[in-house]
């Protein structure tokens, strides 16, 4: 019983260790990439197309559309770094029906790993749409007095991002470890289904706020222009 | 402790990479084969957009000429009614004075026959009525008709007054060519001689006289001298029976000439 995949280990060689996050990780880009690459292999232009096609386009516009919806006026641009943030973590729910697999999303490093790269996308997103100055203004606004919160709501947000991910999975995953030395039967059965259903909503929550973050980062620009657009000519 | 930090740094590179490879292989060409997609079907709908609009102009077009052709069509149409109608009253004119051309030449052959059968008729019955007449004297009262008739001429002479008398006698004195007896048959010598006697008789003078046969004089007998003549025939006698026969004629000839002129009177349908 591990509370961590991160205490799977592999093998070790000084501080480098092979464990259990590491390799699931893996395996989890191996399937999405060689999937991604296999389906897009032939892709149809046309109005004709494969099913495995549509479910694709369907996962991506779906991803593409709530990144809209958050107010991010270029889908696009954030598309690569959130979409794979969603499906990361909705996959790693999702193998958790293989026996012996345990989500590196259970793992603190993971959700850590994650939440820092979402510590830098946000300012990185932030600074690339509004300039260095734009951005860092950001944090004195609506006063100067307000640039301690603004720096502890940054650090706190993300340390959130991460706790709160962890928690869930681990918890799942340790739900269901326990249940099943109590009652082996179908009770864990009923756990894993609400395991995945709490892990798909973990990951669109965890994506959502991401988008949500880098809105905030970037939408200070395109929302000063408005007051004098509304005004009459 | 939770948080393994060669762990963190290696998931977030592998996040990266992820992030990366996803790009590559996922978002990018989904993206651009959506992106495709709708260009192609942007430029089907505009090019659909556009065959219509050729479409709706070419129908407007097509609409255009239906309705001047149709307009054309009446129009010939009226002009061939037209015409139709007018060539039918000329060749019903034409039909017309055919049939009344017909019907003409036909009546004036009628009439020319009518009057050569009249006249055959008239010589044919002229004979037969001889005959009947020689046959009947000779047989009942064993007479001859020629006597009877030259017995009728010279009593004839006899009736006459005294006024065509002298003029006629006046006639034969001052005629330098002899009279002239023309009969419709050869007269014998008996009867010469009696009519001889009997001018001599009868105007006193002795007359030159010449005989002639005329079958043109209907059976009679006349005497000429001078200019003036004394006649007997039958053509009184047969005067009635022409008027006869003429009348069976034109009743028989009303029926046929009628049904010729029938055509052109009928009005055409």
């Amino acid at each position: 019983m591990h509370l961590s995949p991160d205490e799977m280990i592999f093998w070790q060689y000084g501080f480098i260790t092979l464990n259990g996050t590491i390799v699931f990780t893996w395996g989890l880009m191996a399937v999405l990439v060689i999937g991604s690459k296999l389906i897009t292999r032939r892709l149809a232009t046309g109005l004709t197309r494969s099913r495995w096609q549509n479910l694709l386009e369907i996962v991506v516009t779906g991803i593409e559309t709530q990144i809209a919806e958050v107010g991010l006026a270029q889908p696009r641009t954030y598309l690569p770094f959130l979409g794979t943030l969603f499906l990361f973590v909705a996959a790693a729910t999702l193998a958790t029906i293989i026996p012996g697999y345990e989500p590196p999303t259970g793992s603190l490093s993971t959700t850590t790993a994650l939440a820092l790269c979402v510590l830098v996308a946000v300012p990185a997103f932030g600074i690339a749409d509004q300039g260095l100055a734009g951005y860092l203004k950001s944090y004195l606004e609506p006063t100067f007095l307000m640039l301690p919160f603004n720096i502890i709501s940054e650090v706190t947000r993300t340390l959130a991002l991460a706790v709160r991910l962890f928690g869930n999975m681990m918890s799942g995953a340790m739900i269901i470890a326990i249940l099943i030395t109590i009652t082996p039967f179908l009770f864990p059965i009923l756990m894993t289904v609400l395991g995945l259903l709490t892990g798909m909503v973990q990951a669109y929550i965890f994506s959502i706020l991401a988008a949500v973050y880098i809105a905030a980062a970037t939408r200070t620009r395109t929302r000063t222009p408005e007051p004098e657009a509304a005004l009459p000519a | 402790m939770l948080i393994d930090w060669f762990t963190v740094g290696a998931q977030a590179i592998n996040f990266l990479v992820l992030v990366w490879l996803l790009k590559r292989f996922l978002y990018q060409p989904i993206l651009h084969a959506i992106d495709e997609r709708e260009r192609r079907i942007a430029a089907e709908l505009a090019d659909a957009a556009a065959k219509q609009a050729a479409a709706q102009t070419e129908r407007e077009s097509f609409e255009h000429k239906n309705q001047a052709f149709d307009e054309q069509r009446a129009t010939l149409f009226s002009q061939a009614v037209d015409e139709a109608k007018t060539e039918r009253q000329r060749l019903l004119g034409e039909a017309r004075q055919a049939a009344d051309a017909l019907a003409a030449q036909r009546a004036e052959s009628l009439r020319s026959e009518a009057k050569q059968l009249n006249q055959a008729i008239l010589l044919r019955t002229q004979h037969e009525v001889f005959l009947i007449a020689r046959k009947a004297l000779s047989d009942l009262a064993g007479a001859d008709l020629e006597e009877r008739m030259v017995q009728r001429f010279i009593s004839r002479l006899s009736a006459m007054d005294v006024a065509a008398l002298s003029v006629f006698a006046d006639a034969l004195t001052t005629a330098s060519d002899p009279a002239c007896i023309r009969s419709a048959f050869e007269l014998r010598e008996s009867a010469r001689a009696a009519l001889t006697q009997a001018i001599h008789s009868t105007f006193g003078v002795p007359p030159k006289i010449r005989f002639e046969t005329t079958p043109e004089l209907l059976g009679g007998i006349e005497l000429t001298a001078n200019g003036q003549k004394i006649a007997w025939d039958i053509a009184d006698y047969l005067a009635s029976l022409e008027q006869g026969v003429g009348e069976l004629l034109n009743a028989k000839g009303q029926p046929a000439a009628t049904p010729a002129t029938a055509p052109a009177s009928t009005p055409a349908p």
